[in-house]
């Protein structure tokens, strides 16, 4: 009887006309309505012929084999239907959990109504967004340029810098990470820009993070534009700035007249405890830049927030910069819910209760492993777990995914592992990631032990 | 794909917010059900101290906002809700385990978690204040439903206590107030599953959705107060405090007197007394009068609530003496088509005279067949066999005796518990027969061991597992790498949404200055 069932499927599916996706649940498992899959190798074998084989292929090797399927709040679902909560959060892009419903709901609105909308004329959106924005920042910023993503708003950021002061050079620190465009690209690690021939040391020099010489030697010759700064470097592992190093950064910065970029992509919207986090450094600065999180992780939007005396190009040639999806208008609607709900009281103290718990359920792991897991960098609900071996990240990131946890090493420094508790994971879940990765942090260092072998 | 976006249900605008509430609330309740019992006495204290000073201020807020009531009374509600409440259970502890020797039982109180609380317009500021203080003395986070005719003056009344209960170290986010209450807000809030007990007080509707909300509830339903006079009172008395307890507040506590059953031997004297007190008699015709002005076409017109016995006069053209406190009004017989016979909330007394005791409890059953089953009555008696007859037959849970109805059945002016929550049991459908008080807000973790006498149970004296917090709660997230440099907490007001002004640029900029100085140190 049960063997009849599909035929049945079929014939009735042939008989009474139903729909191809229905027909196709049939034969393939993975019925996405516009496309469909047979099986999750079928997906990896393609992604390998069509898309990145190159980053396919590593995290296959890197016992990661995850392809993400069903996501909801702070979970991601891989194909094979394993749960896991989701504290990599892309940065920051899932702040307020996977498909968040309050932004759903207000793009879904939204586009009864709106699209992309025309870059050239001022628009309902992105003024209203503009405001919300303007009356929410750090104190003396007073106008919003708009990017489909962080590396487009970095390059308007260092392009407005460069107007104001008619300068060309722009500082970052060693190991920085702004993003792949073209200028941002120019301020990060080689690791990203020597591939593409982009690397360009005269124009982006990079200096010590937390040198405070180094940082004056650079700017002392008054030929720099700006400092760019994330206000905890996040690619680098969240090594956190020394106390008063970075209002001395901008103190250096007025002093040698240049401007102070904030880049709180990763750093901004709450995730410190505070909406931004420059506001806890007690620092206005002259350009901040707002990515990820502020999309709602659900239509790509970036903001430049630029202060009245650097935002002169947007006077003199409003045309200067033009970016046929930067600001569109259903991104901007995103964006204003997402910093709606991120500026909540509620919000403020739910991260500060999870910040304080999180952080004190990692200390107690810590004190079982201290020749193992070394440190906790954190700020809010920015942290960083130290491991003592050069890729002790990976090991602990592998161990994690494979006990229901996604946090992933950073690039740049893969003995950190990033680690973003989402800013409304509800006590009991975390509680349950806390679980986890106390686990996985036991499980990585018995490897670890192993590969080291008796001493 | 595109099929559950269509179909994603709507939340109603506020919901999300309400939600954000409960997320914090849920936060709060974790915090505080680990803390100590002298760390609960120092917040409850505190709330109770600053409910106290703000008790005369929110009682006239209350009759601007509401118009009902007497500012006097609600001065008077108000203090017995907040130090009143205070001077009560001081000396309670619902939070240190507890030995039960014999038994090797031992006790561990435990939280119930978050609060959600509806109260009313007739009482705002004392019922916010009475589910404030018995939250906090259980450890429990609690967000205020305020009715929305009493919505401003009652958020205020909880962020005065609020404000005291956190600085007195009580975690963020225990008490909070749903600003703009709304039907589709409140459902949701009812029913969202992080609730751990809903404690409703108001009218029968709303008790019941609370019942059938899924999550546990403490309803309470509407009184409809019989009180009997019988032969063997002390008249002057008994008339004193009839007047007393049915003019106080101009009647709008459940716990007022409603129909007066007069034993007819002691009908006259009783009359003249009751005049004395400051009661008027209304004749026959002046009854059909007010009859018609307060419950128009046989429904009572809430317009009435808590209005004066000379108002509802002058509105009648009754002339009354100036010093009239109530109107009584004769009726002949307590049946459920006379709407006299139905609670009134206003300082207006039926009045049924009866052959003998015994049917006078048959007349009180009467009135509580129309409504008020569970709630109270009164008896004015010196007969402990007529008394106990009376308190037996009638479906009740409580008979003061000698007492007014208003302040002796809400606990102010006997040893029942002071409340504003009138539990009304079984015969009101309610799952608390008592006066709301901090045991219905705990459960109980009992440690019971073998009953065998061989095994014995080992020494837990002095194993206390709460304690208390450490600074403020939550820690404010300062950097790890700051940790241990002096800290200034900073004002927890949130960075408002829209709109600049100079305060928030004030607060803002001592922000700054503040986080200097630390960087500094």
């Amino acid at each position: 009887m049960t063997r009849l069932i599909p035929i049945f499927a079929k014939w009735s599916a042939i008989w009474y006309g139903r729909s191809m996706s229905d027909q196709a649940s049939v034969e393939a498992p993975y019925d996405y309505g516009v496309f469909s899959f047979a099986s999750k190798s079928e997906v990896l074998d393609k992604a390998k012929a069509y898309w990145n084989p190159g980053k396919t292929q590593f995290w296959i090797d890197s016992g990661v084999p995850l392809v993400i399927d069903r996501r909801e709040e702070y979970f991601i679902y891989d194909m094979s239907g394993k749960r896991l909560i989701d504290t990599h959060l892309n940065g920051g892009t899932y702040n307020l959990g996977h498909r968040n419903p309050e932004v759903v709901q207000a793009i879904t609105t939204a586009m009864q109504h709106f699209d992309i909308g025309n870059h050239h004329f001022p628009a309902l959106a992105r003024t209203a967004l503009a405001e919300a924005m303007i009356s929410s920042a750090p104190t003396g910023l007073t106008k919003v340029i708009y990017g489909s993503g962080g590396g487009e708003a970095i390059d308007i950021a260092i392009k407005t810098a460069r107007h104001a002061t008619q300068k060309r050079k722009v500082v970052s620190i060693t190991k920085a990470y702004h993003g792949h465009t073209g200028l941002a690209v120019g301020t990060g690690d080689e690791r990203f820009s020597k591939l593409f021939l982009s690397d360009n040391p005269e124009d982006f020099p990079n200096v010590t993070f937390n040198d405070l010489e180094a940082m004056e030697s650079a700017l002392q010759n008054r030929d720099v534009a700006a400092v760019i700064m994330e206000t905890i470097p996040a690619t680098f592992g969240f090594p956190l700035p020394a106390p008063g190093y970075l209002p001395k950064v901008k103190e250096l910065c007025e002093r040698y007249d240049a401007l102070y970029i904030a880049d709180e992509v990763q750093t901004g919207l709450m995730r410190t405890g505070e909406l931004w986090a420059i506001t806890k450094e007690g620092i206005a600065p002259d350009i901040m830049v707002s990515g990820k999180g502020i999309s709602g992780g659900l239509y790509p939007i970036a903001c430049v927030l630029v202060a009245e005396h650097a935002a002169g190009w947007l006077t003199e040639d409003g045309f200067g910069h033009i970016s046929t999806f930067g600001g569109a208008e259903l991104g901007c609607v995103a964006a204003i819910k997402s910093l709606e709900i991120c500026s909540r009281p509620e919000t403020r103290s739910m991260v500060h209760y999870l910040s304080d718990f999180i952080g004190q359920g990692l200390r107690r792991i810590q004190a079982d492993y201290p020749d193992w897991f070394t440190g906790i960098r954190q700020n809010g609900l920015v942290i960083g777990l130290e491991f003592n071996d050069p890729q002790g990240a990976k090991f602990v990131m592998r161990h994690l995914y494979e006990n229901g946890v996604w946090a992933i090493f950073s690039t740049l420094d893969p003995r950190v592992l990033q680690y973003k508790p989402g800013l409304l994971l509800k006590p009991e879940i975390a509680e349950e990631l806390l679980d986890r990765t106390e686990v996985s942090i036991g499980r990585a260092w018995a490897e670890v032990k192993s590969l080291r072998g008796p001493r | 794909m595109s099929q559950t976006l269509v179909e994603m249900p709507m939340e109603p605008a506020g919901v999300p917010r309400g939600r954000a509430m409960v997320e914090r609330a849920t936060w709060a309740s974790r915090a505080f059900a680990t803390y100590d019992i002298d760390s609960v006495r120092r917040i409850a204290h505190a709330a109770a101290i600053a409910g106290e000073n703000h008790a005369r201020e929110f009682a006239e807020l209350a009759v601007q906002e509401t118009g009902y009531g007497v500012v006097e009374h609600k001065v008077l509600k108000n203090v017995a809700c907040s130090v009143g409440i205070w001077n009560t259970y001081e000396s309670h502890d619902y939070v240190t385990p507890t030995i039960v020797e014999g038994d090797k039982i031992v006790e561990v109180p435990r939280a119930a978690g978050v609060i959600f609380a509806l109260t009313p317009s007739t009482n705002p500021v004392a019922t916010v204040y009475c589910k404030i203080m018995l939250a906090l003395l259980t450890r429990n986070a609690i967000i205020i439903s305020p009715h929305p005719f009493a919505k401003g003056v009652c958020a205020r009344a909880a962020y005065v206590m609020r404000d005291a209960a956190v600085a007195a170290g009580a975690p963020d986010g225990v008490i909070q107030v749903v600003e703009q209450p709304s039907i589709p807000l409140i459902n949701a809030l009812m029913t969202d599953e992080r609730v751990d007990v809903i404690v409703a007080t108001g009218g029968s509707p709303m008790v019941r959705s609370a019942y059938r909300s899924g999550n546990p509830a403490i309803g309470v339903g509407p009184g409809n107060v019989p009180v009997l006079v019988e032969k063997s009172a002390d008249l002057p008395a008994a008339a004193q405090s009839i007047v007393a307890s049915k003019s106080f507040d101009n009647s709008i506590l459940c716990t007022s007197e409603s129909v007066l059953i007069v034993e007819s031997a002691i009908a006259s004297g009783f009359t003249v007394a009751l005049a004395k007190a400051g009661a008027f008699l209304l004749s026959p015709e002046q009854v059909d009068v007010v009859r018609d002005l307060i419950f128009p076409m046989g429904h009572f017109d809430t317009a009435w609530v808590g209005k004066s016995a000379l108002e509802i006069a002058a509105a009648c053209d009754i002339k009354v003496p100036k010093g009239t406190l109530i109107l009584v009004a004769p009726i002949d017989l307590v049946v459920p088509e006379e709407p006299l016979a139905q609670e009134k909330l206003c300082p207006l007394l039926a009045m049924v005279t009866v052959s003998s005791a015994a049917r006078g409890i048959e007349a009180a059953r009467a009135v509580l067949r129309n409504s008020g089953r569970g709630h109270s009555a009164a008896i004015h008696s010196q007969d402990a066999r007529v008394t106990m007859d009376y308190a037996s037959a009638l479906p009740v849970l409580r008979v003061v005796v000698n007492v007014g109805n208003s302040l002796g059945s809400a606990g102010i002016q006997t040893a029942l518990a002071p409340t504003m929550t009138i539990g009304t049991g079984f015969f009101g459908k309610s799952s608390v027969g008592e006066n709301l008080q901090p045991k219905h807000l705990i459960n109980r973790t009992l440690i019971a061991y073998n009953s065998n006498k061989s095994i014995l149970m080992p020494d837990f004296t002095d194993l206390n597992p709460w304690s208390a917090p450490q600074g403020s709660v939550p820690a404010y997230p300062i950097a790890s790498n700051l940790e241990g440099a002096p800290f200034i907490p900073q004002p927890s007001a949130p960075i408002e949404f829209a709109g600049t002004d100079d305060l928030r640029e004030e607060i803002r900029r001592l922000v700054i200055e503040e986080l200097r100085q630390i960087i500094k140190g």
